[in-house]
């Protein structure tokens, strides 16, 4: 009966009449493919490129940072270029390298782990990587303009962004690519969501799932839960910045502090959407390369899940110094040491995984320690600021600088670094370099200390955040300039990690499936995958279910035969069709965004009345989006058929089945 | 497939592809009305926040209110929640006319709604002197039930296309899920409006 069941996909294309299609593309390389890609796979390796792109970008505006800082009264920047280059550095770093860096591994490892074809809702998956590409266009527009780049910090504080004091559109284009930038992730999370809790194989319980997976899972509740906080908080300074509401204006009632609240409300479970899935990738590389299982897989799970769920009540530790009292400022306090508790109890289960084990210290494995050493004294300094007297003394000063870049680029980016260095050999069938990864990793890692370590010593020194310069006798000559020199030789680590990567892309060395010999089904798939992922849906039987399939081959051989019997009798290989709406939904987008960001007001003169340009552009974005959505339902979700020969090559396409 | 042409024959609520057996569409959308709550969260507490330090010269809420035109159109948006029901029992049976008249009806609720919310809107603009500038309750005010209206047009031009599209041929019982999906969004909408009328207006009268 099952079977019967299942089969009414199949017959729908013959009781139901044909769904409204205009186009439909079928391109499989070239442009087309790439605009018209649902290919998961696909869509992660255009996150992948997008990120990598942007941290070039995001660096080099934190070496023009570091040039204007190697010595005091330097005139290298102006005060107003300073303040565009911290700005654009850390929001570029943040929602433009780090996270879509993890949404690139979402996309292309998360569906591999849990065995399934495709995440659940493919065009809204296309929808998400577009609209992200047009949220980090419309930011960085400002360079290309003369009213500059967005210059009011990475956290855009009430009143700095209201039109009296930021009354060019660089602050427009902020609001506005922050808002997309949540419609994006908040639609790519959704999607991981449903995915992981409906698309998994059979056998593959919640309990069996890749701690990536469940990072995957954690990390894209806080999206959808946290984004919103941002969102609104964006559209009421837009509301205050085009409609002249008093959101923010003080002199009518408005509260700036709100501000304050809403952005942090997102800000600290962002922390987390930054850190988790690096905390996924670094508990899938130390078992592969202690030759253990994970130590304490349980606790793991739950411990990133008590990060997420406390990630909601420490907010108010961003703002001990505006005079909460001295209620609140004990509640968060408290929180801020009870959340680290968790994530200390990942570090002891990550010991407790190398601990005796077999360490093979390829490339992944040394990124990997590394992040467990640097992310300990980024916790370590973090935790230091749950003690709000203390705090005080060092909020806004270069300590904090100190600490998060010891967990972002210590803890998340080195993670990040290990991963692609992990799963390069199974995205492209290539393998890097041990020589060249390695140097590059001892280059970043020196580097990194050498820029950021003196940090702490300026902050307690007194050196303030976000100030473009300072005098000779301060006491701060010799941190800065050390802290330069790192920044350099962190330059050359990350040029050497690229150039490499690039090289090995081209003309890396071909790799066998599976080269690490490691325990995760995305394992299971020759290299690079195949469009269809899994010539037969694996049937999971163990945590580690590759592991076990490797182990116990003639029982899975049998069975995979049976399940291949039986999808050919379901009629093969089911396909989603791609789709050209969901990026054309996000070139309305664009055009709308465009103009209510970038158009100046109509002047009254010329346009009397309620139409003029930017209201016409506005409306015209707007149509176009709408009109997309509304093809993007008609031509339905329908797919195609594919037919396998034994070696896993394509035998036939089968289109007119319908659904 | 003879079996599942007849009406009532397929299973609604356990949808065999998937591991849970809730089809993708429903916990898409379970997941996005999380989000939303979020949302109107952020915005609502702004509003009662806001309300508790009115500068001088705020209008007093009281006055500006009409709370009989609110109590009818709320009236009306969760009757229209009743026959957004009754909508997806009648795709549930494959029953094409009863679930026409349904949105249809479901439709003119919602419109009528909103033309409540523009009168309203209207006359506090143009008689109470209450605009989104002029003071930090107008602009809460307006904010948060703008928001509100918009989710609710939303929904109403939703709404009036699966009442086009049935016309097509193409809306069977196997599609009732996307005719489900959409009531849960619209019914989220209807429970959002009962905390806005509770926060908004009927606090002011205690």
């Amino acid at each position: 009966m099952e079977a019967l069941a299942k089969s009414d996909f199949i017959a729908k294309g013959e009781t139901a009449a044909k769904p409204l299609v205009l186009w439909r593309p079928t391109a499989k390389t070239g442009l087309m493919s790439w605009l018209t890609t649902v290919d998961h796979k696909k869509i992660g390796f255009l996150y992948g490129i997008s990120a990598l792109f942007f941290f070039i970008f995001g660096g080099f505006e934190a070496l023009l940072i570091r040039v204007q800082l190697a010595v005091p009264n330097n005139t290298f920047l102006t005060s107003a270029q300073y303040s565009e280059m911290f700005t654009m550095h850390g929001t570029t770093m943040i929602f433009l390298v780090v996270m879509p860096m993890g949404a690139a591994f979402f996309n292309f490892i998360m569906p591999l782990q849990i065995g399934a074809r495709d995440v659940a809702f493919p065009r809204l998956n296309a929808f998400s990587f577009w609209t992200f590409a047009v949220g980090a266009v419309i930011l960085n527009l400002g360079w290309f303009m003369k009213d500059g780049a967005p210059d009011a910090g990475w956290f855009g504080y009430a009143p700095l962004t209201t039109r009296h004091f930021s009354p060019t559109h660089a602050i427009d284009m902020w609001v506005m690519g922050l808002q997309l930038l949540g419609v994006a992730s908040i639609a790519a999370a959704l999607n991981f969501i449903v995915t992981i809790i409906n698309m998994r194989a059979p056998g593959m319980t919640m309990m069996r799932l890749p701690v990536f997976t469940w990072m995957t899972l954690f990390t894209s509740f806080l999206i959808v839960l946290s984004f919103p906080a941002i969102t609104i908080a964006l559209v009421e300074i837009m509301m205050d910045r085009l409609f002249g509401t008093n959101f923010f204006e003080v002199s009518n009632g408005g509260l700036p502090i709100l501000w304050q609240h809403l952005f942090w409300i997102f800000g600290h479970p962002e922390v987390y959407i930054l850190i988790l899935p690096a905390m996924g990738i670094i508990s899938e590389i130390l078992p592969t390369f202690s030759r253990k299982p994970l130590f304490g897989y349980p606790i793991v799970v739950f411990s990133g899940a008590s990060i997420g769920f406390l990630g909601f009540g420490v907010w108010s530790h961003h703002m001990f110094t505006t005079g909460m009292g001295t209620t609140a400022t004990a509640a968060f306090a408290l929180m801020t040491m009870a959340i680290a508790v968790p994530t200390g109890v990942k570090i002891f289960n990550w010991i407790g995984t190398l601990w005796k084990g077999h360490l093979t210290m390829r490339t992944p494995m040394i990124f990997a320690i590394g992040f467990l050493w640097m992310f300990m004294i980024g916790g370590l300094s973090g935790v230091m600021h749950s003690a709000a007297p203390s705090d005080a003394e060092q909020h806004g000063s270069y300590f904090i600088v100190a600490h998060f870049h010891y967990v972002l680029i210590g803890g998340s980016l080195f993670a990040l670094f290990s991963g692609i260095h992990y799963w390069f050999p199974l995205m492209f069938g290539r393998r890097v370099s041990e020589f060249w990864g390695k140097t590059s990793f001892w280059f970043i890692f020196i580097g990194f200390n050498v820029t950021f370590f003196p940090m702490h010593f300026l902050g307690m020194e007194g050196m303030p955040r976000r100030t473009f310069t300072y005098d000779g006798d301060m006491g701060w000559n010799l941190g800065n300039l050390t802290a330069t020199i790192g920044a350099f030789i962190l330059a050359i680590g990350v040029a050497i990690y690229f150039v490499t990567m690039i090289y090995t892309f081209f003309k890396g060395e071909k790799t066998t499936k599976d080269p690490w010999d490691a325990r995760t089904l995305e394992w299971s798939l020759p290299n690079p995958p195949p469009e269809y992922n899994f010539r037969v849906i694996p049937t999971v039987h163990a945590r580690d279910g590759w592991w076990y399939e490797k182990r116990h081959k003639a029982e899975i051989e049998k069975e995979q035969a049976e399940h291949a019997k039986e999808d050919e009798a379901h009629g093969g290989i089911h396909m989603p069709y791609q789709s050209i709406y969901p990026f054309l939904a996000s070139v309305g987008i664009f055009i709308g965004a465009l103009g209510v960001a970038v158009i100046d007001p109509a002047n009254t003169a010329q346009y009397p009345g309620f139409w003029g340009p930017k209201v016409a552009v506005t409306i015209l974005g707007g149509a176009i989006m709408f009109v997309s959505v509304l093809l993007w339902a008609l031509e339905g979700n329908d797919g195609y058929h594919i037919h396998l020969n034994e070696d896993g090559t394509i035998k036939s396409e089968d289109h007119h089945a319908g659904h | 497939m003879s079996s599942t042409a007849a009406a009532g024959a397929i299973d609604h609520h356990h949808d065999s592809t998937t591991v849970t057996g809730i089809p993708n569409k429903k916990l898409l959308m379970w997941a996005f009305l999380a989000s939303d709550c979020m949302f109107f969260g952020c915005l609502i507490s702004t509003h009662l926040i806001y309300r508790l330090h009115p500068p001088p010269g705020t209008p007093n809420a009281r006055d500006v209110f009409s709370i009989e035109l609110t109590s009818f159109s709320t009236f009306i948006l969760l009757m229209s929640s009743l026959m957004m029901a009754l909508a997806v029992n009648s795709i549930q049976k494959g029953n094409l006319k009863s679930l026409r008249w349904s949105l249809l009806t479901t439709i003119l609720f919602g419109l009528i709604f909103l033309g409540c919310q523009v009168y309203e809107f209207r006359n506090f603009v143009f008689e109470k002197h209450l605009t989104i500038t002029n003071s930090i309750l107008g602009t809460t005010f307006f904010t948060l039930t703008g928001t509100h209206g918009l989710h609710v047009l939303i929904g109403v031009i939703w709404l009036t296309i699966m009442l086009l599209y049935s016309f097509t041929g193409r809306l069977t019982e196997k599609d009732a899920i996307d005719v489900e999906s959409m009531g849960l969004y619209w019914h989220f909408v209807d429970i959002v409006w009962i905390v806005i009328f509770t926060a908004v207006y009927l606090l002011e009268y205690i």
